[in-house]
């Protein structure tokens, strides 16, 4: 489908754009650009639930990173375009495994059932048996709330973690020694 | 199969971000991009062509769907996504508020 | 903020509220579910801290609000889970499944009930990192 293809190259571009412009402020909206770019590639893939997820997820992230932006910096201070020589040796490392990554993904992919044909064995009884045994029309709602809850209990696991982390680091109040605005 | 490879060009490139870059929000752009590549691998896998989204409108229709395991999966990921973000980007809140600069060629020199 | 801003943002941010506990509620009808309503309505939190701006002391009470209903969802969500297990059945077990019938509002046991923890969870905790990374007080500042 060629609208696929057009969103992928918009995705691609947008992700090199992000990682090698110097203003971090727009590093952060290419980044937005790219979620854009997935989330209607959800819906081109038939995946719905995702594309909703993903749009405000994506919202929210370039405002978390607008925030930390505007806090502290704007341009990134990356010195120049001169090549350095402590630089040389990250770039051949990862020249190497992307190339090593590439061809095994190639040789791989060989082996997967051609793209727009799935296995689908365990989805086969969600999808047949999904409505009379749990009487959810939503049948990613029902693996994810009934089939497979403990994965859903795990996320919110995770994601009460990941908040209380973020508070304890960065909290405002009842630190010594702070007030008003930090890092001007 | 080009979809495939272009989900793990999004991911190298995300890699080479971590990797090669010495700004610490360019950093965690790049682990950004690294999840939005393989949430949207996971999409792909499951694609049926001729398919519809799994969702029963009625009783009676003819269950034609893609695979909805991977979109299960998917979505907790997504918004866990975001949370890691969020807990990198405090952590580079408070280097900067401690060193005054994202260059991590700086930080290491271990100040206070 | 100016006072078109303001105007516009209340309205707007209501809506989005209502919209994201439709799409909280309808989870186990249409796409979306509680995690997608859930972060619609931490949104509209978002848009209403930084079109109105905030003082240190409505900030400190946004913490505890947020906190509570993060710690409310999580704990509502087990409890939910303990139905099952204290009918006799698994934890997390889909207990009344068959009220109701398909396609309708009330039907699918928990998951519903699920949802709304789950929406609550999201939600709360999505509004208490913003509030953690102090965005909310670049609106005072014009």
């Amino acid at each position: 489908m060629p609208e696929l293809y057009v969103l992928l190259v918009a995705m691609i571009a947008a992700a090199v754009v992000a990682i090698e412009i110097k203003d971090l402020l727009a590093a952060a909206v290419s980044l937005g650009m790219v979620g854009f770019s997935v989330s209607i590639a959800f819906i081109l893939v038939q995946a719905p639930d995702l594309a909703i997820v993903q749009i405000v997820v994506e919202v929210l992230t370039v405002v978390f990173f607008a925030a930390v932006i505007l806090r502290t910096t704007h341009i990134a201070p990356d010195a120049g375009r001169r090549i350095r020589g402590e630089m040389i040796l990250p770039v051949v490392v990862f020249g190497a495994f992307a190339l090593f990554f590439f061809g095994l993904a190639v040789q791989v992919f060989r082996e997967l059932p051609p793209f727009g044909s799935p296995q689908m064995w365990v989805a086969a009884h969600y999808i047949t048996a999904g409505l009379e045994q749990t009487g959810a029309a939503n049948v990613v709602a029902a693996i994810i709330l009934d089939y497979r809850a403990y994965d859903t209990l795990g996320e919110a696991v995770v994601l009460f973690t990941a908040v209380v982390g973020v508070l304890t680091i960065a909290r405002q109040f009842g630190r010594k020694g702070r007030e008003g605005n930090g890092g001007e | 199969m080009i979809p495939l490879l272009a989900c793990v060009l999004l991911i190298l490139l995300g890699f080479y971000a971590v990797i090669v870059k010495r700004n610490i929000i360019k950093i965690i752009i790049g682990f950004s991009l690294m999840e939005y590549g393989v949430n949207f691998f996971f999409a792909l896998i499951g694609f049926k062509r001729g398919a519809l989204a799994p969702i029963i409108t009625d009783t009676t229709m003819a269950r034609n769907f893609v695979d909805p395991v991977p979109q299960a999966l998917v979505l907790t990921s997504i918004v866990i996504g975001l949370a890691t973000t969020a807990l990198m980007l405090a952590l580079a809140m408070r280097i900067y508020e401690k060193y005054r600069t994202f260059d991590i060629t700086e930080i290491r020199k271990l100040r206070g | 903020m100016t006072t078109i801003v303001q105007t516009v943002s209340g309205i707007v941010g209501g809506m989005m509220f209502l919209f994201g506990g439709y799409v909280v509620l309808h989870g186990h009808l249409t796409p979306g579910g509680g995690f997608a309503g859930g972060v619609i309505v931490a949104a509209s939190f978002v848009l209403m801290s930084l079109a109105f701006g905030s003082v240190e002391d409505s900030e400190r009470s946004s913490y505890r609000f947020s906190s509570f209903f993060e710690s409310l969802g999580g704990l509502s969500f087990i409890l939910i889970g303990l139905f099952g297990y204290f009918a006799g059945h698994a934890f997390l077990n889909n207990l009344w499944h068959a009220v109701g019938q398909p396609l309708r509002l009330v039907s699918a046991g928990i998951i519903p009930l699920a949802n709304i923890a789950i929406g609550i969870k999201v939600g709360a905790g999505l509004w208490a990192i913003f509030l953690a990374l102090g965005a909310s007080r670049f609106a005072m500042k014009d």
